[in-house]
């Protein structure tokens, strides 16, 4: 039996929670959104992820009311929130400094949003204690926020956005101030916590290691734009550009003009090296320009010229940079250039194979790399 | 090298206010003498420990007595902490307003409003009280003005009212109710603000139950800073208010200067001491705990 694949950005019939329609938001002359259009699902978990001043923060802040659109609309289930302020909308926000109201026990503080809503009182008591057991904080209800630690902190910022049962939660960089090991817990948490309450979440970060792990779609913007929206998988395998490529993770970028030969793409990049090879860009003409992103990974080293490889390449071994888990192997063509590869360290590492100013050749297949537009 | 840095203050504390204390406590105890000072007994060394039992058997809480029997030194404690009560609040309600917008305007601006704020303790004291006389006499700034405009048609009554020793007091400690509470209030995380909106807010309720609790403190150590002062206040009841307006420190000057009777003008001073100590207490209290919620 196949499991049901949750992927309603396929479905033409899918109705979505929040359509941007063509937003714009300005500034003064400072251009934040730039005619933005992007739908997001219910029960999805949304990935806005950008450098900083991409607007990643702005779209944020007009889902909770903090700002409006100063052109287009955002509808949140078909009705426009424009004229709607924060304090009617069926949407919560947990704050990047958590924004914990300090004179507040942290049952006050996931209570206060449910006493706004003129709850009964025994009905109140219920959800906190609720949240309080979904983000295992129970023993510190009585305390104040500055007698917990930074982690119990962003875990009740994410009690009390959800203690409303929002329709959509935004999370601006909710593990920012996190440490990385804590961070990596908190993730898994964060999708646990998502998929039990099945609430849509929205979240702004600029890790983009974050965005892949708990992100069922990811947008990658830059400058007020989205460059690109898709699963991590696809964001990943088959970026749409170099920024989206150079963006995440780790990449080669290599640029030349292109050379379709059959079912082939070959790209001249660099004199006296061999064509690259991979799978054919759409339209791509003759003496085109184009770009070769390959993942490091995908590169792999060998001392001898490897036999049947689609592409092989010989440097030299210019500098290594030991992870522990893997190396990266930054290797220099015999035109000054750097290509990086990646191993796994499967040996201990006095067995290392290769050393600095070794001879090697780089080779990968033709499906390993994407060619780019642009 | 330790101990002398801490002696400093405790040193200070002995010859500015211990050793002052002791002497009018001692002079509140005395009977009045015509004489050169106006008491009995004084001290005298040379005569060695009987002459300092005998200078003891002297002492006796008289003063004190008295104070309880003339219903105006009672009636001038109670009018006095109902003005200062009621000008506290006053100076809270003008003050608070200014101190949040201070603390919101920009950046750039907000050396400057700090400085318009204290700009006026550059001129004398007793200078800026006598000119509230020009401004509230019936020939005054504020009358012509209101007369002008045709709000009014007769001169108001207000300098040598309470109503003027409320403005003079308001006016002088406006900038101690001010800067505690501006301190607070620009500490203040403008996202908490968001996040009581985004939790179900209006503004007002989000300034209700965020702001006000957030500013408690700035607002407890400015009503103690306008208080404390206000409750042994002379120059403004005597400037402004009129022969009704009664005040303890009016009292205590008269018993000083006119009747020139130390020894009760020390134990009403004595009493005034006593009656502030609680208050004292109250704001040092608060100081520490705010240090403590800092940390």
């Amino acid at each position: 039996m196949a499991l049901d694949v949750f992927a309603p950005w396929d479905d033409p019939n899918a109705k979505p929670l929040i359509q941007f329609q063509n937003v714009t938001k300005r500034f003064g002359d400072f251009t934040a959104i730039d005619d933005l259009t992007v739908d997001i699902f219910e029960k999805e978990f949304f990935a806005l992820l950008g450098p900083s001043g991409c607007g990643k923060t702005t779209m944020m802040r007009m889902l909770a009311g903090f700002e409006t659109p100063t052109e287009g609309q955002i509808l949140l289930a078909g009705e426009d929130i424009g004229p709607v302020p924060p304090n009617k909308r069926a949407v919560n926000m947990m704050f990047q400094s958590y924004a914990l109201f300090p004179h507040l026990s942290i049952w006050e503080n996931i209570a206060f949003g449910l006493r706004r809503d003129k709850m009964p009182k025994d009905q109140i008591g219920e959800r906190v204690e609720e949240m309080l057991r979904l983000t295992r904080l129970e023993k510190f209800a009585r305390r104040k926020p500055h007698q917990i630690s930074g982690g119990q902190r962003q875990r009740v910022a994410l009690a009390r956005s959800l203690a409303k049962a929002p329709k959509l939660l935004l999370l601006d960089e909710p593990l920012g101030a996190l440490d990385k090991k804590l961070r990596q817990e908190t993730q898994f948490e964060l999708m646990d916590i998502q998929e039990t309450t099945g609430t849509t979440f929205v979240i702004v970060t600029h890790d983009q290691e974050e965005a892949m792990t708990v992100a069922s779609r990811v947008a990658v913007m830059d400058h007020g734009k989205i460059i690109q929206v898709s699963t991590p998988d696809v964001i990943y395998e088959a970026p749409n550009s170099t920024y989206v490529a150079d963006f995440i993770g780790d990449v080669n970028l290599l640029s030349g003009k292109a050379d379709p030969q059959g079912d082939k793409l070959h790209m001249h990049w660099a004199e006296g090296q061999p064509a690259v090879v991979g799978s054919p860009l759409e339209g791509a003409t003759k003496g085109q320009d184009v770009h070769y992103a390959i993942r490091p990974e995908k590169v792999s080293i060998s001392a001898e010229k490897p036999e049947n490889a689609a592409n092989a390449i010989q440097g030299e071994v210019h500098d290594i940079a030991y992870l522990g888990n893997i190396s990266t192997y930054h290797v220099k063509l015999a035109g000054g250039q750097i290509i990086k590869a990646q191993s796994a360290n499967n040996r201990r590492i006095s067995r290392r194979a290769f050393t600095w100013e070794d001879k090697v050749w780089l080779s990968w297949t033709d499906t390993a790399g994407v060619f780019l537009e642009r | 090298m330790r101990r002398l840095l801490i002696a400093i203050p405790y040193l200070w504390l002995l010859a500015l206010f211990i050793v002052p204390f002791v002497i009018v406590f001692k002079i509140s105890l005395s009977d009045l003498a015509v004489a050169i000072p106006p008491y009995t007994p004084t001290l005298d060394i040379a005569e060695g420990w009987a002459g300092f039992k005998a200078f003891l058997a002297e002492l006796d809480f008289e003063n004190y007595i008295w104070l309880t029997e003339d219903a105006l030194y009672w009636k001038a404690y109670l009018s006095s902490l109902k003005i200062a009560v009621i000008s506290t609040l006053l100076t809270l309600l003008v003050g608070y307003p200014i101190a949040y917008g201070m603390a919101r305007a920009p950046e750039e601006w907000r050396a400057m409003l700090f400085m318009l704020v204290i700009l006026p303790f550059w001129t004398s004291f007793l200078i800026r009280v006598y000119s509230w006389m020009g401004i509230l006499s019936q020939e005054g700034y504020l009358n012509q003005v209101l007369l002008w405009i045709g709000v009014i048609n007769e001169p108001l009554v207000i300098l040598n009212t309470n109503i003027a020793v409320y403005i003079g007091i308001v006016y002088t400690y406006l900038p101690f109710m001010i800067l505690p509470i501006y301190a607070a209030l620009e500490k203040l995380d403008i996202s908490l603000l968001e996040a009581a909106e985004d939790l179900g807010c209006s503004r007002f309720s989000a300034f209700w139950l965020v702001t006000i609790p957030l500013s408690k403190q700035g607002i407890i150590a400015g009503s103690f800073l306008v208080f404390i002062p206000t409750i042994g206040e002379f120059v403004i009841p005597s400037l402004l208010g009129g022969s009704r307006t009664l005040m303890i420190g009016k009292v205590l000057w008269e018993e000083f200067f006119s009747n020139r009777d130390w020894p009760v003008a020390s134990a009403v001073a004595v009493v005034l001491l006593l009656i502030l100590i609680i208050p004292i207490v109250l704001f040092q209290r608060n100081e520490q705990k705010q240090r403590e919620a800092d940390q």
